[in-house]
């Protein structure tokens, strides 16, 4: 017998599945009908590929599959599906996850361990969903003394400002949530919200150990935000333009990497401290202040602060690839979309399968997309990599090295640049173009 | 009347900077104790080393068992370096009974205190480098640390509570080809041993955090009884293994690990040196310990000592470990009183971190090598 429902029988159950059915059919004459009546009666429907949208065309799609593509088509195109599934946060909350996987079976590896194992069967691909649900599960405690409506709103502060940092980031040739002219700009306006909410926190949370990681925090964002807008300016130089999808087209030759190369470590440095990782985790050093401005925050909270840190750190690298590495740039991998699949169809055997309207997606944005992230991913790998390496430095030591050497190499690679302009290497006149 | 304060952060007193953090006992930075820490800003005041959560009584309870039954209870205090907490209760009452150990035990035992001492060693190494936020000098250690413990477990039978050490020599013998396994054991520590030594304190960064921090001069060293490697950091030739022998380590050629600095990095280099140090021994030993012989002196079931008084003490992995054992006659110790390099190194703790960067403090604290389990005894 089986133990999970002891008293089972077979009487009981198809008495109950006929129960059920009973109540729906009678549910959806008496309510669900009217309903639609009234919604044909009173909403105007679209009109999809020369005919009405109506709820008698929609049970068609379930005999023709093929019929929806206009649909899809058509919502894609939407800039809903824009902000919340491509380019914008679910795409990037997905390469967050990806990220979290990654960095956990890559420092194991360093560190002669197997990492996450056994949940999902497969190396522990399963392990963050298992991590995600108990922390939702679990339950979260509000310090007696905090100052409540910041308190709460905080998380969800941090993701909503990395998902608008996302939506700056272009992925692909036009695909990009918010194609700005001031882009650039829109970049450090959006980075300077995160010190803001930071200190929030900590002073709402009304406990001493958060209270002095947000501090550190304060003073590490603050101190790096200078050289990270800095080591920018060589770029806006030489392009000329302030918007990112142009500076991404300006890079069709060669990656602006080979020509500030100094811009590009002071940036790369200026990344791993806003996002305070390894070697400049301070304001969660675990030795010395618990986890800094995050330790009052527990179950689901602590788990949103963790995804929005994983969005920021996928925008963060993005914003590199975006800047120094050339974007979608990239040899075309992807093979083209048949033509004679749209007119003729594919014939697999008996069935034949012909997809009447257009492709979704076009070749560039496959392409560009396929080029972006394995070179997001790659940015990626490197800021991971010095969690395997180095200890966590000292905030003296750190404000001495944002403060005094980053800003001198900024400094440094806008020369570079203005020499590039005026020496006619590049720009308008320059032999190189 | 009180006065009520805005929500946010409130400071003992509305106009003292000084903020008083409880790091302990239940806080990532703390292990089994409390610092009582006053910061001004980032920079430390004073700071209130606060031991004792993890007594358990150890010498009370040796009154009331005889000599053999002593042995597993007293190596609680340091599991991972349980030979060595056992060798001075074990020399004396070898000298309360009058018992001569033979010589093969005498190279036995050198070799376990010393795989005894890595094994610690190791241990320690692993949680200095999380606290100074290096996870992989976290893993490392500990998982080199595992083929450490399969040659002592080879060699004793359990894996870190091991019981080995008894009055009259030591529990039982090798196994055969025991030599063969630890050359080869000790030739891969050896190589890990050095690239330890790349990631870890050939680090830039860990160099820019450790070295001139927590200063601790010669006289100061002396002045406050610190013992062990914090000792031979602060440039005092002082080995107990050099300085006062026991059992065979005369006949044995090593060199003490002295250096001159004083700081953090020094005091955080010297017990890996030992480390190495120590390969040199157990090889030094492994050649010259009989091939053959007796391990153990028999002693009689219940054995009552001479009313007399002992102290004998050892180089442990945290310093000099002493145990002064007073007999009345009876087959109990009357008093035995555990001496522990732990508790010493602590109290120079207030002294090196006054004026110090919060940020100094796990550097400087784990930097004294000291085991709260111990201390509290």
């Amino acid at each position: 017998m089986s133990t999970i429902a002891p008293k089972f029988r077979l009487g009981h159950f198809i008495a109950s599945l006929t129960d059920n059915i009973f109540w729906g059919v009678v549910l959806f004459t008496l309510i669900g009908l009217p309903i639609v009546f009234i919604v044909l009666f009173l909403i105007e429907l679209p009109e999809i590929d020369g005919k009405l949208l109506s709820p008698y065309l929609a049970v068609t799609y379930i005999a023709d599959p093929s019929r929806t593509l206009p649909i899809i088509q058509s919502l894609i195109q939407t800039d809903f599906f824009k902000i919340v599934a491509f380019p914008g946060f679910g795409f990037a909350a997905l390469i967050a996850g990806a990220t979290i996987f990654i960095e956990r079976k890559f420092l194991a590896k360093i560190q002669l361990r197997p990492g996450p194992f056994y949940c999902g069967k497969v190396e522990g691909i399963l392990q963050l969903m298992a991590d995600g649900l108990k922390l939702i599960s679990k339950e979260i405690i509000i310090p007696a003394k905090a100052d409540k409506p910041i308190f709460w709103a905080a998380p969800v502060l941090f993701v909503a400002t990395a998902a608008a940092f996302v939506s700056l980031i272009p992925v692909a040739p036009g695909w990009v949530v918010a194609d700005l002219d001031v882009g650039l700009i829109a970049v450090f306006a959006i980075i300077g919200f995160f010190p803001i909410i930071t200190i929030l926190v900590s002073w709402a949370a009304n406990s001493k150990f958060p209270f002095i990681g947000g501090i550190r925090a304060l003073h590490q964002m603050v101190s790096f935000e200078i050289p990270l807008i800095l080591s920018l300016l060589g770029i806006v130089i030489l392009t000329g333009t302030l918007n990112l999808s142009e500076i991404v087209a300006s890079q069709a030759g060669i990656w602006w990497i080979v020509f500030l190369p100094i811009g590009a470590i002071v940036f790369f440095i200026s990344i791993l401290a806003e996002l305070e990782r390894i070697p400049f985790d301070l304001p969660e050093a675990e030795s010395e202040i618990v986890a800094g401005w995050l330790t009052e925050f527990s179950g689901m909270m602590y788990g949103l602060v963790q995804l929005g840190s994983y969005v920021k750190l996928y925008a963060f690298a993005g914003l590199f690839v975006t800047l120094f590495l050339g974007g979608w740039h990239g040899p075309m991998v992807v093979p083209p979309f048949p033509e004679e699949i749209i007119t003729e169809g594919i014939t697999m055997g008996p069935i034949s399968i012909k997809i009447p309207g257009l492709p979704l997606f076009s070749q560039e944005m496959l392409n560009g997309t396929l080029w972006f992230v394995i070179k997001t991913m790659g940015v990626i790998m490197v800021i991971l990599l010095p969690r395997g390496v180095f200890p966590r430095i000292r905030i003296d030591l750190l404000l001495h090295v944002g403060w005094y050497k980053l800003i001198g190499l900024c400094f440094l690679n806008l020369f570079i640049a203005l020499g590039l302009i005026y020496g006619g290497v590049l720009g308008p006149e320059g032999f190189i173009q | 009347m009180t006065t009520q304060f805005p929500p946010g952060i409130q400071l003992e007193k509305e106009d003292e900077r000084i903020m008083t953090l409880n790091i302990g006992p239940q806080h990532p930075g703390s292990g089994h104790m409390r610092l009582i820490i006053k910061v001004d800003g980032d920079y430390i005041v004073s700071c209130d080393p606060d031991p004792g959560y993890v007594h358990r009584g150890e010498e009370k309870m040796a009154e009331h068992r005889n000599y053999l039954l002593n042995i597993p209870h007293l190596e609680r205090p340091v599991i991972h370096d349980s030979c060595n907490i056992l060798y001075p209760y074990c020399l004396a009452v070898e000298e309360l009974l009058g018992t001569e150990v033979p010589e093969r035990a005498k190279y036995i035992r050198v070799i376990a205190s010393e795989l005894n001492r890595c094994v610690y060693t190791m241990y320690w190494l692993g949680i200095y480098g999380i606290f100074l936020g290096h996870s992989t000098m976290f893993m490392w250690p500990m998982a080199d640390r595992e083929l450490l413990i399969d040659l002592l477990e080879a060699m004793t039978g359990a894996r870190v509570t091991h019981s080995f050490f008894i009055p009259g020599g030591v529990r039982n013998d090798v196994p055969p080809n025991f030599e063969d396994r630890v050359l080869r054991q000790l030739s891969y520590f050896e190589k890990r041993l050095k690239e330890y030594e790349d990631i870890f304190y050939q680090n830039p960064v860990l160099k820019s955090r450790t070295e001139g921090t927590g200063i601790l001069s010669r006289e100061d060293a002396i002045r406050l009884g610190v013992t062990g490697s914090v000792l031979r950091s602060a440039g005092v030739d002082f080995d107990l293994r050099k300085k006062e022998p026991y059992d065979v380590y005369d006949n044995i050629d090593f060199e003490t690990q002295v250096l001159k600095e004083g700081d953090s990095y020094a005091r955080s280099r010297v017990p890996y040196l030992d480390m190495l140090e120590s390969c040199n021994i157990i090889r030094d030993a492994l050649t010259k310990m009989p091939t053959s012989g007796s391990v153990r002196v028999k002693l009689k079931p219940n054995p009552k000592g001479s009313a007399d008084e002992v102290y004998r003490r050892v180089e442990s992995g945290r310093g000099s470990l002493g145990m002064y054992l007073v007999s009345n006659g009876t087959p109990q110790p009357y008093r035995l009183k555990i001496s522990v390099g732990s508790f010493r190194n602590i109290i120079c703790l207030p002294y090196l971190l006054k004026g110090e960067l919060l940020g100094n403090m796990p550097a400087v604290y784990w930097s004294l090598n000291y085991w709260p389990v111990e201390a509290d005894r």
